[in-house]
């Protein structure tokens, strides 16, 4: 494990590619390395990019790479797709769009698929931007699709979230506004090229100024950018509001890393032990079968469903126990 | 190590420009419950090796209509070997002549389908002889 850390600390692509698998596959050994680690994260800047499918991300965050490369700074870019909930295998295709990056040795760039594991995205996820920020990334880039609450949870592990839309999406606007809105700092109006995009950019205005009382007076105010991706129009300008907002987080958190203020550090620890129970304890259950029984005894007026959840989740409440004996 | 998921990579070296191919197989293996990286058109093996390093894949499946198989398949491994990398699958598909196959299994290719092998049957060849790596990370805990 001393040599697992060394490396990834010393930037090694391969022991940190296997890492990130290794953090994917649940292997319980990981999070011993994670421990090791945890010191050595919060200097990167995390950004995280969202918005319907087929609105230009990987293009965008192809186009943020660039950017960012010339100014010197090193990037890690994860981009999360979805698994088939048929198959449970995905296609992971954003790398098609920033291939050109690979050889590039301050850019590392991984595909992650949603898996599905119930809230388990947002915990592999942050377990994976704490080794590219261990490995010494200067910025960690997420790709998600802003679908699911999963999804958005994602990108809530962001200092700054980038929400896309495209011109003339009219009702998925309004359906962005259920979750995402809430989570975006910066909005991007892609594909400018395309008719209506002032139309989308007032719209979407208009939306924030509805909302207008989580901005009072010092507040951060969402900007709502226009940009063509394809045509690098406005990644620089993006980039500096990106920058904009990172020293409003700087005066806002007084000088410490963002992701040790007190707020995220509560929101991760409390993310992180859900899903220490779900996984310790329900997913067992779906595993072993008991589950499934419990919602056959109810069906055959056995039991009733109070009496079966505690007779599901009580006998795994002495977990302590149990792993103390294991030690 | 239940949750072991096979990965793939689809790679498309050289320079013609149909990838057509490449994405049936790409959803055939998704549709067999494979994690499957595509990389798309006009990569070099350099490219794709990196590529598959970062992504952690447990296969390259290489894809080719125009002619430069041999050289460009050759590379993918060399390049894997020259990095101490020994235990990724690199397999060929595409318009690939016969008397090339054996060439190409000889230089490390572990096999080769032809534009008319059925997809079922590719998939159950990576199935039987491409297996997710075991050994996690190396770590005692004292
Ligand atoms: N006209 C136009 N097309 C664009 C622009 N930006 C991206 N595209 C195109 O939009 C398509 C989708 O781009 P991607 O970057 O793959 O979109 P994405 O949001 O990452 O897609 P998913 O990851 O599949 O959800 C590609 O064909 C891009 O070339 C733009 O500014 N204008
Ligand atoms: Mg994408």
């Amino acid at each position: 494990m001393q040599s697992e850390v060394k490396k990834v600390l010393s930037g090694d692509v391969r022991t940190v590619a296997r890492l990130i698998r290794d953090i994917d596959d649940k292997v319980p050994e990981v999070r011993e390395v994670l421990k090791a680690l945890y010191p050595y994260t919060g200097k990167a800047y995390v950004i995280g990019v969202t918005g319907a499918p087929g609105v230009g991300k990987s293009t965008l965050v192809d186009q943020m790479v660039a950017h960012l490369r010339k100014e010197g700074k090193t990037v890690g870019v994860l981009a999360v797709d979805p698994t088939s909930p048929f198959s449970g295998g995905a296609i992971l295709g954003d790398r098609i769009r920033m291939q050109r990056h690979s050889l590039d040795d301050g850019v590392f760039i991984r595909s992650l698929a949603t898996r599905g594991h119930f809230g388990g995205l947002t915990q592999s996820t942050r377990s994976a931007i704490d080794v590219l920020d261990a490995m010494g990334k200067d910025y960690i880039i997420v790709e998600t699709v802003g679908v699911g609450q999963d999804e958005v949870d994602v990108v809530r592990s962001a200092q700054t979230t980038i929400i896309l839309v495209i011109p003339g999406m009219g009702d998925d606007i309004q359906a962005i506004k259920a979750g995402i809105l809430e989570v975006g700092d910066i909005f991007v109006v892609n594909k400018a090229d395309r008719e209506g995009s002032d139309k989308t950019v007032h719209e979407l205005k208009l939306m924030l100024d509805m909302s207008q009382e989580k901005y009072e007076e010092g507040r951060w105010k969402p900007p709502v950018l226009k940009m063509e991706a394809v045509f690098d129009r406005g990644v620089k300008e993006l980039l500096e509001e990106i920058e904009k907002h990172r020293m409003y987080l700087a005066e806002k958190s007084g000088g410490t890393s963002f992701r040790k203020t007190r707020e995220r550090i509560r929101e991760e620890l409390s993310e992180m032990v859900k899903n220490r129970i779900i996984e310790e304890v329900f997913e067992k259950l779906i595993q072993s079968g008991e589950f499934e029984k419990a919602v056959n005894s109810i069906r055959a007026g056995e039991t009733d469903p109070y009496t079966a959840c505690e007779d599901l989740v009580i006998p795994k409440l002495n977990l302590a126990e149990e792993h103390g004996r294991k030690r | 190590m239940k949750d072991r998921k096979l990965r793939v990579m689809v790679a498309k070296p050289g320079l013609d420009g149909h990838d057509r191919g490449a994405r049936v197989i790409a959803r055939a293996f998704r549709d067999a419950g494979f994690e499957v990286v595509y990389t798309g058109l006009h990569q070099t093996p350099e490219e794709i090796v990196q590529a598959a390093i970062q992504e952690d894949v447990d296969m390259i499946g290489l894809s080719s209509l125009a002619g430069a198989h041999i050289y460009l398949f050759r590379r993918v491994v060399e390049l894997l070997r020259e990095k101490g990398i020994d235990d990724i699958v690199v397999c060929g598909g595409g318009i690939i002549p016969e008397e090339d196959i054996p060439k190409l299994k000889k230089i490390g290719i572990r096999e080769i389908f032809t534009p008319g092998t059925k997809l079922e049957d590719i998939v159950q060849w990576v199935k039987e002889n491409v297996k997710p790596r075991i050994e996690g990370v190396k770590c005692k805990v004292k």
